[in-house]
Formats: C-alpha cells, sequence, structure tokens
C-alpha cells in the first residue's frame, strides 16, 4: 500500500531495570496511513508513550527497541543511522509532550523555539518561519498571536503553552505528529479549546497523528481508529465509533465502564444540625493580593463537599485557610460549632487533629526514606500516644482498612508501590490521627481511571463506617458525580454556586457552571463537533469564560 | 528588573557585612599569633626595655580594641598602615629620621602581579574546562570522556610543586621553550611578562580544570532528562546544539559557582606555585610577614583575600540570577 505513513510489525521494546531488560511492549503491530488519527489508550505502564516515541524510531534512555520492524514512508527507521533519523525528527515527524511547561526551554522565548526546527532542518528562513510561526498561532487561537512569542514560556499559562507546542511541532509542516496525551494537565474549559485546535489543524494540513491519551471521552472526539493496549499487549484495535458502541474484550468493556460508579443520594441534612466545618466569609491574600473572596459554605458529618474550579480558582488556598497555613484575613473557621484559632500554630493537638488531609501527589507525600510501618505510625504516635505494640497493632488495622495486609506492606518503602498504593498510604496516614474531617486535594486526578475508581470506593466505605466528613477538591466533574453530596463552584476565588449534587447537575445552571458541565468531553464521537456547533466557532475558550462571568 | 537591583544591593549589604566580620576575625587571628614583630626582630637576646621601646613606637602597647578601630578606621579611609620590616630601625638606636613605607605601597605591585597571573590563568583555564566539560558531557561514557575525567583527576590529585616541577622538566628543561624563573618586574613588556607567566599559568590551569571541567559535565548531564531536552531531541536538533543551545544556559548557575571559586583559590592560594617559579606575587609577601610577624602587612593581605573571596563570590550569585530568566522577565 502506498499510502502506509507508518508500518510497525511486532515491535519489542524492553526498559532496563537494574541489570536486567524488562519488556514494555511485547510484540505489537502499528499501522498508520496518511493523514490518519490513530487513538492508542491505556492504563499507565500499558507502554503507550513508549510506543509512540518507538513510532518515531526514538527510544529514552534505558530503553531499547529488541525486535520488530519500524519503517516511516519506507524507511527503516530501525536499521536508519542517527543522522537519518535525525534530518526526519522534527522536519517530518514531530511530537508535543505531555507537559508543555517542562518541554518548552525555559531559557529561550517561545519563537525561538518554534524557528529552531525549519532553520535548523533548511526547510525555511528565519523571518519567514516566524511569520508563519504567528499565522500558526492565530490559528491555534492564542491571544495576541503577534507578540505572544516574544515571550518565555513562564509567562505564558498551560493551555496556551499546549498550544504554542503544537504550533511548533506544526512548523514544518510535518506528515506524521506524536500527541502524548496533550490535554491531560489542562481544566476542562481549556481541554476544549486545545482539543479543537489540534483537530482542526491536523485536519488542514492533513496531517497523521498518533494521539496517546488514558482519556476515552478524549480519544473518541480525535481519532479515527482507536488501540487499546494493556501492560504492553494489544488488547484491540477498531474504528471509533466500532470500538465505542460494541467493544469485543472484557478489558476494554471495563474501561468504558469506569463512570459508572456513583454513590446514592443521602437524606438532607437536618436543618437544625451543626457542621462539622464551616467556614464562614472568609477572604485571603497572598501578600497584598486577596486570592479568596468572602468563600462561606458548610460540611456535615458523614457528607462530602466537592469543591470544583479551575486551576487558580481558589480551592486549594480555601484548603490551606481551613487547616490555618494560610490565615484568612477576614472571615472564620468553626470546628463543630467552635471557631478555630486562624494560624494553625495557635490550634491545640486535638484540633490539629481533627483536621487532616490527603494531597494530589503520593509521591511527594510520603517521605522516600521511611518505610510503610513508620509513615503510618507517626501519626498513631504523635496525636493517639501509642507506642510498641499498642502502635504496631493499630497501624495494622489500619493496613487492613485500606485493604494492604500488613504482613506484606509494613516494612516496604514508599518507591516499592504503585500510584494507587502510595495513595491508599496516604489515606491511612489520614486516618491514623482519627480525625472528623479530611481535605482530599486532587486525590485521584494523578491516578489511572480503574485505580481512581478503587480509591474513591475506599473512600467511600470509610466514610459510611466512621462517619467521616470530605471536603474533596478536584477538577473532574466525573469525580464529583461519584462521590459528591454537595458541590461548591469556585472561580476566580468566590462562590459562584453552591448546593446538593443531583441539583447541580440538573439544569438551569449559574453559566460557569454549564461552562464546566458541558466541556466534559462525552462518549459520542460527535460530541466536540456539536458543541462547538452549539457554542459558535469563535464563542469557545476564554472569550466564553471571560462573557459569562 | 526591580526585583533583581533589589536582590542584588541585598547581596551587596550582606558582602560588606561579611567582610567587616571578617576584619574581626583576622584582627584577633593576627594577635592571638604567638610572639610579636618587636620579638621577632630583636632576636633572643632581646632586653625588655628595648622590646617596650619598639612596641611603644608602634602602637603595640595599646589596648587590642584601641587598636583595631584604628586600624579599620585607616582601612576605610584606604590606609593600610605602615610595614613595620620596612621601618628604618635607626630610630631606635637614636636618629628619628626615619622613612616608614605605608603597607599599601608595598603590597600593591605585587597584587599587580598575582591579578596578572590569576587573570592569564583564568583566561587559559575557564574556557578550556568548559569546553572539555561539553565535550565530555556530548560523548558522556566515551573514552574521551573518561581519558579527560581521569587527566583532570589526577592532575588535581597531584602536588602543584609536583606538577611544576614536571612542566619545568618538559618545557624547560628538555624543550627550553619557556623559562624556569618567572622573575618579573616593573617595566618588564606585556609580551616578555606573559612569557615569563607561562609555566606558573600552566600549572594552576591543570590544578583548577578538574574542579570546572566536571562540575560543567555534571551540571549538563543533570539535565539531559529533562523533558525540553527530550524536545530538542525529537525536533532532530544536532546534538552539540542540543548542548549548547538548550541545556548550557539552562547549567550555567553552578558552573558560574564553581568559576568564581577557583578565580578565588588563584587569588588566595597560590603560594607554592609563586615559590617554585620565584614568581613574585603576594601569596609569598604574605608568608613572609607572618614569618616576622610584620602585623600590618598580614592583616592587609588577608582583608584583600577576604574581599577577593566575596566579591567573586558575589558576582557568582548575581550572574547566577542573571541566567535566570525568571528573574529577568517575571510575568
Amino acid at each position: 500500500m502506498s499510502d502506509l505513513l507508518v508500518d510497525m510489525r511486532g515491535v519489542r521494546i524492553e526498559g532496563r531495570s537494574d541489570e536486567t531488560w524488562m519488556p514494555i511492549i511485547n510484540g505489537v503491530d502499528l499501522t498508520l496511513k496518511k493523514g490518519e488519527v490513530l487513538g492508542l489508550i491505556g492504563e499507565s505502564g500499558a507502554g503507550k508513550s513508549t510506543l509512540g516515541l518507538a513510532a518515531m524510531g526514538f527510544c529514552r534512555d534505558g530503553v531499547r527497541i529488541s525486535g520488530g520492524s519500524v519503517s516511516f514512508d519506507g524507511v527503516d527507521l530501525l536499521a536508519a543511522s542517527s543522522e537519518v533519523k535525525r534530518q526526519l525528527l522534527g522536519k517530518r515527524i514531530a511530537y508535543v509532550a505531555q507537559s508543555a511547561a517542562a518541554s518548552f526551554n525555559p531559557a529561550h522565548k517561545l519563537m525561538d523555539q518554534h524557528v529552531e526546527a525549519p532553520v535548523q532542518h533548511g526547510v525555511a528562513g528565519r523571518a519567514e518561519s516566524a511569520h508563519d510561526g504567528v499565522e500558526l498561532y492565530r490559528k491555534l487561537r492564542l491571544p495576541n498571536p503577534d507578540e505572544i512569542g516574544f515571550r518565555y514560556p513562564h509567562q505564558v499559562s498551560g493551555g496556551q503553552l499546549q498550544r504554542a507546542m503544537t504550533a511548533m511541532a506544526m512548523a514544518c509542516r510535518p506528515d506524521l505528529i506524536i500527541f502524548d496525551e496533550p490535554t491531560t494537565a489542562l481544566d476542562v474549559t481549556t481541554q476544549i479549546e486545545v482539543l479543537a485546535s489540534i483537530r482542526e489543524i491536523v485536519e488542514e494540513f492533513n496531517t497523521a497523528a498518533i494521539y496517546i491519551t488514558h482519556d476515552l471521552a478524549v480519544v473518541a472526539q480525535m481519532a479515527d481508529r482507536i488501540k487499546v493496549l494493556l501492560k504492553g499487549d494489544e488488547v484491540e484495535e477498531a474504528d471509533t465509533r466500532t470500538m465505542l458502541s460494541a467493544p469485543k474484550e472484557d478489558y476494554t468493556k471495563s474501561l468504558w465502564a469506569v463512570r459508572a460508579f456513583e454513590r446514592p443520594e443521602k437524606p438532607p441534612v437536618a436543618t437544625d444540625s451543626t457542621p462539622v466545618i464551616s467556614v464562614q466569609g472568609v477572604t485571603a491574600a497572598y501578600g497584598t493580593v486577596d486570592v479568596l473572596q468572602d468563600v462561606s459554605f458548610d460540611i456535615h458529618a458523614g457528607r462530602t463537599v466537592a469543591v470544583v474550579g479551575e486551576s487558580g480558582s481558589g480551592k486549594s488556598t480555601t484548603a490551606r485557610c481551613i487547616t490555618g497555613l494560610l490565615p484568612p484575613r477576614i472571615g472564620q473557621i468553626e470546628l463543630d460549632g467552635t471557631p478555630l484559632p486562624l494560624d494553625y500554630r495557635q490550634r491545640t493537638k486535638d484540633q490539629l487533629r481533627q483536621v487532616q488531609m490527603i494531597y494530589q501527589m503520593a509521591d511527594t507525600a510520603l517521605n522516600p526514606r521511611k518505610s510503610i510501618g513508620e509513615i503510618i505510625g507517626r501519626p498513631v504516635e504523635f496525636y493517639m500516644g501509642l507506642r510498641g505494640a499498642a502502635k504496631r497493632k493499630r497501624v495494622e488495622d489500619l493496613l487492613d482498612q485500606i485493604e494492604m495486609p500488613a504482613d506484606q506492606y509494613f516494612h516496604r518503602l514508599p518507591s516499592e508501590l504503585s500510584g494507587g498504593q502510595k495513595q491508599r498510604i496516604g489515606i491511612a496516614r489520614a486516618l491514623a490521627a482519627e480525625p472528623k474531617f479530611i481535605i482530599c486535594d486532587e486525590v485521584t486526578s494523578a491516578l489511572d481511571q480503574l485505580v481512581a475508581e478503587g480509591i474513591l470506593r475506599l473512600l467511600a466505605r470509610l466514610q459510611d463506617e466512621l462517619n467521616l466528613s470530605y471536603m474533596f477538591i478536584t477538577h473532574d466533574l466525573a469525580t464529583v458525580r461519584a462521590i459528591a453530596d454537595e458541590v461548591v463552584v469556585m472561580k476566580d476565588g468566590a462562590v459562584v454556586e453552591q448546593g446538593i449534587k443531583t441539583e447541580m447537575f440538573r439544569p438551569p445552571h449559574h453559566a460557569y457552571t454549564d461552562l464546566l458541565l458541558s466541556s466534559v468531553p462525552e462518549m459520542d464521537p460527535d460530541w466536540l463537533t456539536n458543541l462547538l456547533k452549539e457554542r459558535g466557532v469563535d464563542n469557545i475558550g476564554d472569550a466564553a469564560v471571560g462573557k459569562m462571568s | 528588573m526591580n526585583s533583581v537591583l533589589k536582590i542584588i544591593l541585598q547581596r551587596l549589604a550582606l558582602g560588606l557585612l561579611t567582610l567587616f566580620i571578617v576584619s574581626i576575625v583576622i584582627f584577633t587571628a593576627v594577635n592571638m599569633l604567638p610572639g610579636d614583630f618587636a620579638e621577632a626582630i630583636l632576636g633572643q637576646g632581646a632586653t625588655p626595655e628595648a622590646v617596650a621601646s619598639i612596641r611603644r613606637d608602634l602602637g603595640l602597647d595599646q589596648h587590642p580594641i584601641v587598636r583595631y578601630f584604628d586600624w579599620l578606621s585607616g582601612a576605610l579611609r584606604g590606609d593600610l598602615g605602615n610595614s613595620f620590616a620596612q621601618a628604618n630601625f635607626a630610630s631606635f638606636v637614636g636618629d628619628d629620621s626615619g622613612v616608614r613605607v605605608s603597607v599599601a605601597q608595598q603590597i600593591a605591585p605585587r597584587f599587580a602581579n598575582t591579578m596578572f597571573l590569576a587573570g592569564v590563568t583564568a583566561a587559559i583555564a575557564v574556557p578550556f574546562a568548559v569546553m572539555l566539560g561539553i565535550l565530555a558531557a556530548l560523548y558522556r561514557n566515551s573514552v574521551f570522556d573518561k581519558v579527560a575525567n581521569i587527566s583532570t583527576l589526577t592532575s588535581i590529585s597531584s602536588p602543584e610543586f609536583f606538577l611544576a616541577y614536571v612542566l619545568i622538566l618538559f618545557l624547560a628543561v628538555l624543550n627550553p621553550v619557556l623559562p624556569s624563573l618567572s622573575n618579573i618586574y616593573e617595566g618588564m613588556g606585556f609580551g616578555e611578562r606573559l612569557q615569563k607567566t607561562m609555566l606558573p599559568a600552566l600549572t594552576l590551569t591543570l590544578v583548577v580544570t578538574a574542579h570546572m571541567m566536571r562540575m560543567t559535565r555534571a551540571a549538563i548531564i543533570n539535565l539531559l532528562a529533562s523533558p525540553y531536552i527530550e524536545m530538542a531531541r525529537l525536533k532532530g536538533i544536532k546534538p552539540m546544539r542540543v548542548i549548547i543551545k538548550h541545556a548550557l544556559p539552562n547549567a550555567l548557575a553552578p558552573i558560574i559557582n564553581v568559576v568564581a571559586l577557583n578565580l578565588a583559590y588563584l587569588i588566595t592560594g597560590v603560594v607554592v606555585v609563586e615559590v617554585v617559579f620565584v614568581y613574585p606575587g603576594i601569596g609569598q609577601l604574605f608568608v613572609d610577614s607572618v614569618k616576622i610577624r610584620d602585623i600590618p602587612v598580614v592583616q592587609a593581605c588577608c582583608l584583600i583575600f577576604a574581599a577577593a573571596y566575596i566579591l567573586l563570590n558575589l558576582t557568582a550569585d548575581i550572574l547566577s540570577i542573571l541566567s535566570n530568566p525568571r528573574l529577568r522577565h517575571p510575568k
């Protein structure tokens, strides 16, 4: 077939771990025609990125292609010299990375990085490709396309950087672009803009693409075909509509089913009951700038309040106020009807014990040098005063509660656990203080959907057993739907809407809530097309958010 | 830009404070040296009267705190006092027309020589070490990398005088291309001066290269795993350009700091090399002055050394700050 662009046959890839080579990809075939978009989907560790990079003939350090063949437009990339490959990269094959913030060089301006590939490959002169860059920025609807190229990466927001990176990948008009989770780190409203821009530009230049993601709904909008990977093996491959409507394999079906978890609605709270935590008219500032304005909400015993909003909306700042890390300028926090000292340093040990926190990045929130037993044992000793055998017994009970048997995990180090297991340790550490109230700060956003669901189920069960109250900070509305009883929607440091979950998800909404809700991708492959039509293409993104607020 | 200016002024103020504290330490330490100039110059047969007379004449009989503030206020005015050793001792035997040589007069030419040697060495060593570091990072784990690492480590591990004699053997004795004596003097032409300085400069280059080269290599390699370097490689950029254009600008801060430390060493720590090559630098003067307890000279040398350290580290700090675009271009 002459229009076959990428042809990978029986590709095997291995990664070095200590002294041995462990398989990452076990013989996968992958073909891509010119102008076609292939979605590559799977959990983390499935080998998606590795396979995507291998399609460029590229391996990260400590990774090698040990078998099979990779050819790009008739060139055997495994046999080609590094010089031949270097000439293809950037010019005919381009890459868009997950974190644009980390993948732009902090030392150079955007435009200097944009023109580098065309100039170095001799495709266009500096001035010409800078001019083209501005045009691409305009096409991708970046604000101030004429001027934004003169900025350094740290002066540009994440969503804009992601589009600038797509523009950079387009600079040489490549035949193939590998998109490696380009919207995973973005807010839903920003994600839509980036998705729409990518789709539009890929269609316009008839670029073939491999779109790597773990988000099914996203891939449904972008891909013509979908390939599902599991632990280095292909599960199945089909065109998008077939895959969505009639997945064959059980694993694929289980991926599709993830969004089904939803807690039953609880009876309304008695009007005279005292909330466990009451945030009252809190205004807080970093330096002289107010970042929270008059935030108030209550959280009752055994309830979960989800605080929803985009990055920068003040969700985490609210958590910092409640924990006393950032004393509010105005307003107060009550615990069981008693005002808490604003500064954590003035709170009693018992007050500190009642408010615990679970963090987004379990990786960095656990001391890598301490064993699991020590990590959980520390709050047991500090707050509860248990020592010796009593302490050990309590830690074992806690490990039981998070479904991680003590005999297996007590002596392990965090580095020996998976992401979901680390998050469970974070939960156990919070439980060790026997708190009434736990703040969960984006606890599932770094996890795969199946693992995240396990964590949500665990949190729900613990809540029922221990009558805990949760404040659940998240930007993921699927998570809200799954676990929340009440919802607080925040924007620009203020609460724009709050109420019972079932009411929040039922129209009419506040305009901003509506924007958030309608921006969550759905499985329907026509969803993005319809949504853009509905909003009017010029109306998406920043402009829309601005207008509605 | 304002924030950068503020940081620079803060560092400058801290530098001055450090220098003040160091001046106290220097004065205290020098005063704790056993014996004093009077005893040293008069030898074992000194009568208590003669010792007391010299002490009185030099102001050594005053309280240390008084002497410290005399010295400090003098130093602030640029007057570092008079050398004891150069004083005309006729005064002590009756004739009172003694001429005294100021410390500044005595130190200035020596310090200029030291700066010249340090400058020549830096001009050779810094570009050489950084280039070597870049190449070692580019061809990491290759034979070139290993040879560069081992040879620079060998040279830094060998005593300086040994390196000096090896260089003399090869470049002055077996192949007489450079003079083995670096006895430079005032009024010498630049070319000749440069030629005479070459052997000590090369010796010092061997001493300081390893540190700078290894830091350059490590700082660059440290960055090679970062996503923006991977991005540059995936854009098909040539490996050399990836290192120089993408890694080096982000690795500047640690490199600048190590360069500054080594430059400070070139000013303050080169006594051995000066002695071997009979180079009239400040290091020799310093050691001689300690031997005869010529306290004003010792204190002035210490103060200059401390100022050099502080100034170079300050410059390194400021350059590191300026190398960070986040600080140069705030949001």
